[in-house]
């Protein structure tokens, strides 16, 4: 099929960027998004000119590298990451317009690459648990209701893909701070530290110049691993209760 | 690369508590506002009393009108707590995603995103429709500085002259439709932020009640407007 691709070009962080279209003509449905892009950067390379640069990894939708804005929505149209993304998803004609995930805080550095270390940063602040060296403990000393288990793995699977900032319309990044609060705050290990936890992650987040969250849900419903906004109302419900104890 | 960090207490958790509990507060003072006015239907007798009986309420341990100016102070103290965080918040999140010139995605497809509701996508524009909504509402009803079909000292004739004039309850319907898009995701974002939307049932239960607290309270305080303009009342 024939398509054209509008893709945002930023030749560093200080420039200014702008959208520039390419026509493809024989785009394979079966084609994944990013090798679609491939398609063209070889193509590009040919004619001499820059290759677009973008993210990308595993390119198995679990190590959260990639992610574009396809179409004004954070990893396209399906739930999924943008390497699971395919061109069946697009059809013959279509316009697709590819933009960075857009956030003060993620600046770009090139075309579609953003710079998540401020995830990196809210992590550090807390979201974590101190375990002491040496052999391994006993595994059933620990016992965990399996209902929190569930919730709390659910909670584990973010990737920190960053998707969730890109489809805020505030830019918060409430979604994936809130989603390691949950999963460390539902397990026996993560209770030490969890009122401390709420509170380093939540400055940071804050700090990294994060928009706050207005329960809109566009989050949840880009986020490819389907991290439920409950996430976030337990990290309210941790820091107002750490706040109550006077602990901040 | 260190940032300065604000501490807990200044957090965008912490201020927008402090709006989901001014809001809840004025929830609770609609709730109330919406059972006297449906007081017009006992006639002007009941109603002109139970308006005179809201200033002499707790006497004598209070002054005359010491209760309303207690209500009055309170209410005030909320609505300037719920527009310093709206306006706090507004600003950071306009900085956290205004990047470079024009809009933040320069495609024009899919503006509403994934699933944003018309209630949440007008919430700040509604709420200042609201706050200007409330100051010509004092002014009508309260001071009576605004009085289409005449003033009166009496607070029932006020409100069956106000509401004799079609575009005065075309006027308060169109506010009330705001108030209501406003409740709809105010109610349930108040939830989430308090904390109770810890489950799926909980959150279908947010959902519920913030749909009803919007509903009931657009249809009470609408049933008195429409019933004195079709001349029900009376």
């Amino acid at each position: 099929m024939k398509i054209t691709v509008r893709v945002w070009r930023q030749a560093n962080p200080s420039a200014e960027g702008k959208m520039v279209a390419y026509d493809l003509d024989h785009v394979s449905e079966h084609m994944s998004f990013l090798e679609m892009l491939d398609v063209l950067n070889e193509r590009l390379t040919l004619e001499g000119e820059e290759p677009i640069a973008f993210d990308s990894d595993c390119r198995e939708g679990i190590c959260g590298m990639c992610g574009l804005v396809i179409n004004g929505l954070a990893h396209g149209p399906e739930r999924t990451t943008t390497c699971q993304l395919h061109m069946r998803s697009f059809k013959d004609g279509d316009v697709i317009d590819i933009e960075p995930w857009r956030s003060s805080s993620f600046p770009v550095v090139k075309d579609l690459v953003v710079d998540r270390g401020a995830f990196d940063r809210i992590i550090a602040a807390g979201g974590y648990i101190s375990a002491p060296t040496g052999s391994a403990p006993e595994a059933n000393n620990l016992p965990v209701p399996k209902a929190d288990a569930d919730h709390a793995f659910e909670a584990a699977t973010c990737i920190g893909c960053g998707a969730c900032v890109a489809a805020c319309p505030n830019g918060s990044a409430m979604l994936f701070t809130a989603a390691k609060i949950t999963h460390l705050g539902l397990l026996p290990q993560g209770q030490p530290e969890r009122t401390s936890r709420v509170i380093g992650m939540v400055e940071q987040h804050d700090a990294e110049g994060f928009g706050n969250c207005t329960n809109i849900g566009e989050c949840t419903a880009a986020c490819p691993k389907g991290i439920p906004l409950d996430t976030i109302s337990r990290l309210n419900r941790d820091l107002l209760g750490a706040l109550a104890k006077g602990k901040a | 690369m260190t940032k300065q960090r604000v501490g807990a207490r200044r957090s965008t958790v912490a201020l927008k508590a402090l709006m989901a509990v001014s809001g809840l507060l004025m929830v609770g003072y609609l709730l109330l506002h919406m059972y006297g006015n449906l007081k017009v239907f006992s006639g002007q007798v009941k109603f002109d009393e139970y308006s005179h009986h809201l200033r002499t309420l707790g006497e004598p341990i209070l002054p005359y009108e010491g209760a309303l100016w207690i209500i009055r102070v309170v209410l005030l103290a909320a609505i300037i707590a719920h527009v310093y965080s709206a306006v706090v918040l507004t600003i950071r999140d306009r900085k956290a995603t205004r990047v470079g010139s024009g809009p933040r995605y320069k495609s024009k497809q899919n503006k509403r995103g994934f699933q944003r509701t018309y209630a949440s996508f007008t919430l700040r524009w509604g709420g200042v429709i609201i706050f200007l909504f409330i100051i010509f509402h004092l002014l009508n009803l309260t001071t009576n500085d605004i009085a289409p079909g005449g003033a009166s000292p009496s607070p029932y004739v006020r409100v069956m002259n106000t509401f004799s004039e079609w575009y005065m309850v075309l006027a308060y319907t169109l506010a009330l439709l705001a108030v209501g898009f406003h409740l709809r995701h105010g109610v349930w974002a108040a939830g989430m932020t308090l904390g109770a939307n810890t489950s799926v049932k909980a959150r279908r239960n947010l959902n519920v009640l913030a749909y009803a607290v919007a509903g009931i309270i657009t249809l009470g305080f609408l049933v008195p407007p429409f019933a004195i303009f079709f001349g029900w009342v009376g």
